[in-house]
């Protein structure tokens, strides 16, 4: 064994090797300090978005929707193809001409529908592919996340579907922005009709995705259904991503309850659904009653999967395909000829968002992020399928309207699953930024 | 403290020191360059240096360290949570709660060895993840993750300054850890640095020999009178500790925990690093984590889009089929890719990587006519 002797020529020699390597990194540091400089601001001719969609896990039929979408809205935002939504939107900076004369490039990543992948993902569009932009995500407890990290970037964070209260309430972020409407929404949309429908004498039996969405989601339509007369029996939280929900169903049977609330989405809907009515929970009669059950939150792509179960069900949606405005027809038509399929809400409301950040960017005639969060803030538009819109500045949520829906008896082919119930106006579902908390935080721009 | 460790070794230590600070520019070339993914490669060669210790050496297959990586990255959390955005209590507490669970979990697991040892520690990390996924929600926030709040207290925090708007950076007295730049790096960096030379202080020394030992032949050695637990117990709590303190430096770069990242793909993850880059080798732990961490960025970015750029210049039924055939194994399929590379691995080189670069190394000094000098190269050992 040799001996590690240490001479004081030696020692320079290494402090002086040892201080060259660890300060030749620095040179990599970006010495930008300039005022208006916000993170990855483009310096070429292209600016680059950044896609976060779930490709694997309970939501992969949202994301793979989504990032269709996404891709779509590049296109017409490059000036390719009939231009979808941008015609129609009101008011409109953009040119079809990309975005402040740069070309929009972009880059996704699959978040698995975890938060962990969402935000390594996210990190790594805007660390290494410079994405000045994310948006995307189909759960909230992603959007949460990668919103989190977007905040700390300094990057601005589109939500896609997302619908959760916390999104916007007590998580809300100064650099995360929410078109999808939220579950106080759903509640609020869904209460009177559902009384109407099945009475004002219900005893009510939840079962919930277990993460941030299902919480609120569950809270919102206890305060809904309660407000109307009904009572809670229960509510049962499941893992997301559950193949069997068996073990959730069967006391459902033996709890005296006459309606389930399915406070689930994706793949986890489908499941709890099929199951539900393998089970025999819509033949049988409780109290009475004809034994029922309502999914909050539905989507076409959900009812495509669980088939004939859907049909009756009650539910909302953010915005249908067979809505009949301009917008809607125009958008639909595009994603058709494209896919040859029509749009889920997931696919609308990611390419509106992708639509409005271009927007902002033009109004503000800047990528600078704090100058273009203040552009979003407060915008009212109109022409993107959803009628007049505000962008609230307090809370950063759209508030517009939202659908009822039904599970079709009869439906045609495999996309006219659903019927529009009735169309809830902006008004009835504003409600006050201060009932879920939480704070923006600053809008300083950040270097990385 | 200097004395135990060859010339060799100097040199090796000497070299790796130098490769993982110039990262950000040996890197540049191959687009791995960028901070996110530096951090991971120091934080997950951390872990499985960690776990070479108790693989490498004793032979005792641990199916549930990402257990202590979950146990370390909640507790880091908290910490920043309920005391400071100065990561040095985070990862004090990281380690102190990772050595516990340790403790717990290997004083049950250690009394029995081989597959049962295996299937104990898979056990008890499925529970711990499903007590942080659903049971121990108030405490992990179970799905959505557990995160920093602006109501968070941080009392030590608060005693010495106003709270900022919005959330604060982790920052090890001043520099900045989490939110991007190299700080971060920096930091894991000189940590896999301090966890690669006491690795390497284990390997060497009499105790890295009992652990040796152990593998080879434990009944042996408890005829010659040595009590083996103490001694693996002692191996499996510290590489539990590397593994809580790679948790600790997860969330120092970025305050996040997640419940997935406990979840037993990532316990099975550790395992094929060790064994991809070489078991019981003192760098082939960390070259695995860089390879697949690597390969896990740069496969999954890719989509059909891109094979199309690449195969471009083929006839167009040609590249039709190949990229359709290519796109089963990037994208979301990128786990395939690591498969195939890892069966072919095992069967053809069982030594991993490390060996693979030795047989190199041979052919390369035999070609150069140095034949004489040729160490044989060791024989090849058996994933057990």
């Amino acid at each position: 064994m040799s001996k590690f002797i240490m001479t004081r020529r030696g020692l320079l020699r290494a402090g002086a090797a040892s201080g060259v390597a660890l300060a030749a990194p620095m040179h990599f540091i970006r010495g930008a300090y300039a005022e208006d400089i916000s993170c990855n601001m483009p310096k070429g001719d292209t600016v680059t978005f950044g896609w976060s969609v779930p490709l694997t896990g309970p939501y992969a039929d949202e994301g793979a929707d989504e990032l269709k979408a996404f891709q779509l809205a590049v296109k017409h935002l490059n000036g390719e193809g009939d231009g979808g939504m941008i015609p129609t939107m009101k008011p409109a900076a953009l040119k079809g001409n990309g975005v402040l004369g740069k070309k929009v490039a972009q880059v996704h990543g699959d978040s698995q529908t975890k938060t962990d992948a969402a935000r390594d993902n996210s990190k790594r569009m805007i660390e290494r592919d410079g994405a000045i932009m994310i948006s995307g995500g189909s759960s909230s407890a992603e959007a949460v996340a990668v919103q989190s990290l977007c905040q700390d970037m300094g990057v601005i964070h589109m939500s896609g579907l997302t619908h959760s209260n916390d999104t916007t309430g007590k998580d809300k972020k100064r650099y995360g922005f929410r078109h999808f409407f939220n579950a106080y929404q759903s509640g609020v949309a869904l209460g009177p009709v559902i009384a109407e429908a099945y009475g004002k004498d219900r005893k009510a039996y939840h079962l919930t995705a277990d993460y941030t969405w299902g919480w609120t989601q569950e809270e919102s339509m206890k305060a809904a259904t309660e407000a109307l007369g009904w009572q809670t029996v229960a509510a049962v939280r499941t893992p997301l991503g559950s193949a069997d929900f068996s073990q959730y169903i069967t006391p459902v049977l033996n709890s005296g309850a006459d309606v389930l609330i399915l406070n689930h989405y994706g793949k986890d809907m489908v499941n709890s659904l099929t199951q539900s009515v393998q089970f025999g929970l819509r033949d049988k009669e409780v109290n009475g009653k004809k034994f029922e059950i309502v999914v909050p939150l539905f989507s076409e792509l959900m009812a495509q999967g669980a088939g004939d179960a859907v049909k009756g069900i009650y539910g909302t949606s953010n915005w249908d395909w067979k809505l009949d405005d301009d917008a809607t027809k125009a958008f639909t038509k595009s994603f058709g000829q494209e896919y040859g399929a029509p749009p889920s809400q997931a696919a609308h409301t990611c390419y509106v968002q992708a639509l409005l950040y271009a927007d902002a960017c033009e109004r503000a005639g800047t990528f600078f992020a704090p100058a273009v969060i203040k552009a979003l803030e407060g915008f009212e538009f109109d022409g993107l399928g959803n009628g007049s819109t505000l962008y609230r500045a307090e809370d950063h949520q759209c508030m517009k309207s939202c659908l009822v829906v039904q599970g079709k008896e009869n439906p045609k082919d495999k996309y006219d699953l659903m019927e529009i119930v009735k169309v809830v106006p902006r008004e009835v579902t504003t409600y006050d930024p201060a009932i879920f908390g939480g704070e923006l935080g600053p809008s300083d721009a950040k270097q990385c | 403290m200097f004395k135990g460790l060859s010339r060799n070794d100097w040199i090796m230590l000497a070299g790796f020191t130098a490769f993982v600070l110039l990262m950000p520019i040996i890197l540049q070339p191959i687009g791995a360059a960028y901070p996110a993914l530096m951090q991971k490669f120091c934080i997950f060669g951390i872990f499985a240096i960690g776990f070479n210790i108790l693989f490498g050496l004793t032979g005792y297959l641990s199916f549930g360290h990402a257990a202590f990586l979950g146990v370390g990255s909640y507790a880091a959390v908290w910490s920043f949570k309920l005391f400071t955005m100065n990561i040095i209590p985070a990862i004090f507490m990281s380690v102190f709660f990772a050595a516990i669970f340790a403790v717990v979990i290997g004083y049950v697991s250690l009394r029995r060895s081989g597959i049962y040892f295996s299937i104990l520690t898979l056990a008890f990390a499925q529970m711990c993840y499903n007590l942080a996924y659903s049971v121990l929600t108030p405490l992990t926030n179970g799905e959505t993750g557990l995160q920093l709040t602006l109501r968070d207290p941080r009392w030590i925090d608060a005693m010495f300054h106003e709270p900022g708007a919005g959330l604060p950076r982790a920052t090890l007295f001043g520099l900045e850890t989490s939110g991007g730049g190299l700080g971060g790096f920096y930091l894991c960096a000189v940590a896999l640095i301090i966890c690669f030379y006491i690795s390497m202080r284990i390997f060497r020394s009499p105790f890295g020999m009992m652990l040796r030992a152990i593998k080879s032949n434990q009944n042996r050695m408890r005829y010659t009178g040595f009590d083996t637990r103490p001694y693996l117990l002692a191996a499996f709590v510290i590489s539990g500790v590397y593994a809580g303190l790679a948790g600790s430096l997860m969330v120092a770069t970025d305050p996040l925990a997640g419940a997935e990242r406990m979840q037993w793909t990532a316990s099975g993850e550790v395992v094929l690093m060790t064994i991809l880059g070489g078991v019981g080798t003192l760098i082939g732990p960390v070259v695995g984590a860089a390879v697949i961490k690597y390969f896990e960025n740069i496969f999954s970015s890719f989509g059909p889009d891109t094979l199309h750029g690449v195969f471009s210049f083929l006839p167009d039924t040609i590249e039709n089929a190949l990229v359709s055939f290519l796109s089963l194994f990037v994208g979301e399929g990128w786990n395939l890719t690591l498969g195939v590379i890892f069966v072919l691995l095992v069967v053809f080189m069982p030594g991993g990587i490390i060996e693979g670069l030795r047989r190199l190394w041979v052919i390369f000094t035999r070609r150069r006519g140095g034949g004489d000098a040729v160490p044989a190269a060791p024989h090849p050992q058996p994933a057990e």
